[in-house]
């Protein structure tokens, strides 16, 4: 079973986001980490693998500070790591999708899997469309699958409830939390990380040119939310306090 | 000369804070409430390779060096000093001695369990009359044929009756001295071995320390480490590594409270302000951090050297010293900085300020790492 | 030439969603600055009978997809459908809902037709002649503005309770255009479908929630909170704290890692205000917070603040708010 994986770098959950003097997101000082959600999709992959037999590539599109992820998913037990550098910071899931399904489509791949979502731009939308270029189906937010030579079986969350989809291989699967918790990386992982190949490459040599990539989205400002106000602490004893809050509820905020 | 980490020690590095934070930071406060630890924690270790860091991979270690092991001791410290004394005394004081003194077969039959995590390691050298003195050791190893008979009572053992495998100090010649005391790798579960009472301590209260009970026990003459009579040099071997670990686990305390304390000191406001806008409290924190960083450049300095086979006998018991110091000094500032709050048990200062305690004492007190460092600058 | 303001309506078990109206109506005014015409996309199995609601909240025309292939969500089906469609007849824009079954279908139309998606838009407005969406980034610590200025169509996904809906004109009608488009192949196969049974509504399109967090101590407690939630018409929610210990599942987690929630009224429970919740919930209209720890960081983003132990003020809240809804 050929096992591909697409991960993304983001900025840790406790980061602090602040603007820059050019009114970009500051990424100075910020500490990055693999995207939670594509922790299960390893996770997952390396499962998959433990039950078929093959192998488990990870791919991924940005700078070199990304190879740390890609180390990491080494260490846990991925077997080969491909990290493609667009060379530009212009890109939108349209950019990133098509480098990836171009850097996908020229290995060998029963299942493709990824998380569902990013946590920091949280749009849902990269993986998706990798199926869509490569011609394969998607099923999006799995929590559970059971793949066989062929086909998956995906428990999947859907709007209301859940729902269990099939389809046949090869095919793209986005990962959720769920029936499975990803393994930290071992000590002996991390050492043989180091022996295993992490294949640097540019947009040329997956035949890409910029003209190609060009996002389709235009980013016109970045700003922070406007500081919410410390409110009131609402005083006296439980029974009064919360008598008071009531009232507020209804009277000041209109909330209920 | 680089200050940097390698790929692999920051890959350690966040894999065992992820996994410190995720895993044991929810149960350390009630582990140390409750005095127990929860071994189910030690099975996850076992998994991640934590039980053997610095041994080779031909005996199921991770096949890494003495500044990752250190790396590991100080983030599970960071979250839980309990664990931290757990992984130290277990590679430090068990696998080491036998990784380095054992034979083929015993490193097979006792080092290799050890390593992968399968069984807990502890160490038997203190007693009533005797620690860091090991030349004052009153337990006794009689050879009776095929058999060593070990009697004695030993005390303050960490690991003790959770561990399966001991390295037990005792005397196998009275009238040679130092020259008269061996090392013997004993099994939980030997006839006459038993355990004494239970500690109730004021830190690292999740860790277990018992004392041993050695009547009439017997064990093979293979289960000797070394020789007969080298049991003082692997002593003072030994306590040489385990106190990087120990110093290792003090940073980790030191760096956990700083950082407690330096949230807290940006949300709690007085007057009007943060308290961290008043210089009292900043040049607490500056101080704090210093500390901090020298401890940590002293700990890895140890561990380089040892890595290297230099000698680093000096340097390890003036990082011990000095990191044990420092994490008492800074989870005092640390409770400081929280106030009343700092006091009780809602914040984990508290704990860590109990916990601190210790590294000024076991593994040779503050008072025996300055012999150790008197006695080589002055030699 | 690109031609309409398309709006995708959701609806489940034949009924529209709120969420609809509050596209249809933002749409409305886009459409009108635009000088086009606002179409709405009904797809389902029998549901040609809602059409005339949609009218009533703006819609021009309604384009209306019956058939038996669409009665259960499908990417394919849906994304053949409605990307057929959108070539047909080209509109300037697509919105749907930043639902899962409207991300799902959002990602795919708009690749299939090349084109730029903005997903989980808390506005759109309209700067310069063109549409301008903004949309939360890390959860919500930033907020990002953004268009698709060159391809056509341009594509949001808008999360439910961020836009207003307008009173609908009882008796506006729309022209009603049945389509019947082909599903074409579909390769997802619904093997079985688990609905969730409960009488809240879900986390992100309820306007109250009550959530929990590590201060509840344990799983059992949290029926402290479901109470007050029924007296609300509330949903219940929990802190990534309260997830990760066991006490309720993933679905329930709001936060960075969990879902973005922007109701009218969020009830923090226990909640020590770690960033990763607070980017999930700051959005809140109005933020109560009940906490033991008068430092905690909720309180710094809260409207209104309880110091004191929940177990005492929730159930408190409770009977008193009963009493003044009843």
């Amino acid at each position: 079973m050929k096992i591909v994986v697409l991960m993304k770098q983001v900025f840790d959950t406790e980061a602090k986001i602040t603007i820059d003097g050019s009114g970009k997101i500051n990424k100075q000082g910020v500490s990055l980490i693999m995207n939670p959600y594509d922790e299960y999709a390893v996770e997952l992959g390396l499962r998959i693998k433990e039950k078929l037999k093959g192998d488990v590539t990870v791919v991924s599109v940005g700078g070199p500070e990304v190879q740390d992820a890609l180390r990491q998913c080494l260490a846990m037990g991925a077997d080969k790591a491909i990290l493609v550098d667009p060379g530009t910071d212009d890109i939108d899931e349209f950019t990133t999708a098509t480098i990836l399904a171009k850097a996908v489509g020229s290995l060998e791949y029963d299942i493709i899997l990824g998380g569902f979502k990013a946590i920091d731009d949280g749009s849902v939308q990269v993986c998706g469309r990798v199926a869509e270029i490569l011609g394969i189906p998607v099923v999006n937010v799995v929590t559970q699958a059971e793949v066989e030579d062929g086909k998956a079986v995906a428990t999947c969350d859907i709007d209301g409830g859940s729902a269990v989809i099939e389809v046949n291989l090869p095919a793209v699967l986005t990962a959720q939390k769920g029936g499975i918790e990803p393994r930290y990386p071992s000590m002996k992982g991390i050492m043989q990380a180091k022996k295993k190949p992490m294949q640097k490459i540019g947009l040329v040599d997956i035949g890409l040119d910029a003209a190609q990539i060009a996002p389709k989205v235009k980013t016109l400002s970045f700003f922070m939310p406007a500081a919410r106000e410390a409110g009131k602490i609402v005083p006296g004893e439980p029974a009064e306090a919360v008598c008071e809050l009531a009232r507020l509820l209804r009277e000041e905020a209109k909330a209920i | 000369m680089f200050f940097n980490l390698t790929e692999e020690q920051e890959l350690l590095k966040k894999t065992v804070r992820d996994f410190a934070e995720k895993e044991i930071t929810p149960k350390a406060a009630e582990m140390d409430e409750k005095e127990e630890y929860d071994w189910s924690l030690w099975n996850k270790m076992a998994d991640m390779g934590l039980c053997g860091i610095p041994y080779p991979d031909d005996y199921e270690g991770a096949g890494m060096d003495n500044i990752s092991y250190a790396i590991a001791v100080e983030e599970l410290s960071r979250v839980c000093a309990s664990s931290g004394v757990i992984i130290s005394a277990h590679t430090s004081l068990c696998a080491w001695p036998i990784y380095h003194f054992g034979t083929e077969e015993q490193k097979q039959k006792y080092l290799v369990p050890l390593t992968n995590g399968e069984k807990i390691g502890a160490m038997g050298l203190t007693e009533p009359a005797a620690g860091t003195d090991a030349g004052a050791t009153k337990t006794t190893a009689v050879l009776d044929g095929d058999e060593y008979v070990l009697n004695g009572t030993k005390i303050f053992i960490t690991n003790a009756f959770y561990a399966d495998t001991y390295v037990v100090i005792a005397v196998t010649d009275k009238s040679l001295e130092h020259k008269g005391i061996s090392a013997f790798i004993v099994e939980k579960g030997t006839p006459g071995f038993t355990f004494g009472k239970k500690e109730h301590k004021l830190g690292i209260r999740a860790s277990a320390t018992y004392e041993l009970v050695f009547e009439n026990c017997r064990i093979p003459k293979e289960n000797l480490l070394g020789q007969e009579g080298m049991g003082f040099k692997l002593i003072m071997m030994t306590l040489d590594g385990g106190r990087i670990g120990i110093a290792a686990q003090a940073l980790g305390i030191a760096q956990g409270a700083f950082e407690a304390a330096l949230e807290y000191s940006k949300i709690r406001e007085q007057f009007g302000e943060p308290i961290s806008a008043n210089q009292g409290i900043q040049w607490m924190l500056a101080d704090m951090a210093t500390r901090i960083d020298a401890s940590r450049l002293l700990i890895y300095r140890a561990a380089w050297l040892k890595d290297n086979n230099m000698p680093y006998s000096k340097e390890a018991a003036m990082a011990k010293v000095y990191a044990s110091e420092a994490a008492m000094w800074v989870t005092t500032k640390a409770v400081q900085i929280f106030g009343g709050y700092g006091y009780t048990r809602e914040y984990p200062v508290e704990r860590m300020m109990r916990d601190a305690k210790i590294t000024e004492i076991y593994e040779g007190t503050s008072e025996v790492q300055r012999m150790v460092i008197a006695a080589n600058i002055l030699k | 030439m690109a031609k309409g303001i398309w709006v995708f309506a959701e609806q489940r078990n034949e009924e529209i969603k709120k969420v609809t109206y509050e596209l249809l109506s933002a749409g409305r005014k886009a459409a009108d600055a635009l000088g086009e015409e606002l179409c709405a996309v009904l797809m389902g199995k029998g549901v040609s009978g809602l059409a005339g609601k949609l009218g009533e909240y703006g819609a021009d025309k309604v384009f209306v997809l019956d058939a038996d292939v669409l009665e259960n969500y499908t990417t394919d089906a849906y994304t053949n459908v409605l990307a057929d469609l959108a070539r047909e007849h080209q509109p300037t824009a697509i919105l749907l809902v930043c639902s899962v079954s409207g991300r799902d279908l959002a990602a795919q139309v708009a690749q299939r037709l090349g084109t730029g998606l903005m997903t989980d838009c808390t506005d759109m407005t309209m700067e310069d002649g063109q549409l301008v969406f903004t949309r939360p980034i890390y959860a919500g610590k930033a907020f990002v503005k953004a268009a698709c200025p060159e391809v056509r169509p341009v594509m949001a996904t808008i999360r439910p309770n961020v836009l207003a809906a307008d009173a609908p004109q009882a008796g506006r009608g729309a022209e009603t255009v049945a389509v019947s488009a082909g599903a074409g192949d579909v390769r997802q196969a619904i093997k079985d479908i688990i609905k969730q049974i409960s009488t809240r509504p879900e986390l992100t399109e309820a306007d109250i929630i009550v959530s929990g967090g590590r201060g509840m101590k344990g799983p059992e407690n949290f029926a402290v909170l479901e109470e007050l939630a029924d007296v609300l018409g509330a949903a219940v929610g929990a802190s990534r704290a309260a997830v990760d210990a066991g006490w309720k599942p993933h679905s329930f987690q709001v936060g960075q890692t969990g879902k973005t929630v922007s109701p009218v009224l969020y009830i923090a429970c226990g909640v020590s205000g770690a960033i990763q919740h607070l980017a999930g919930m700051s959005s809140s209209k109005c933020i109560v917070a009940i906490n033991k720890d008068p430092e905690a960081n909720i309180f710094k983003v809260a409207d209104y603040g309880i110091v004191g132990d929940l177990f005492d003020v929730v159930p408190l809240l409770k009977e008193e708010l009963e009493k003044l809804l009843a």
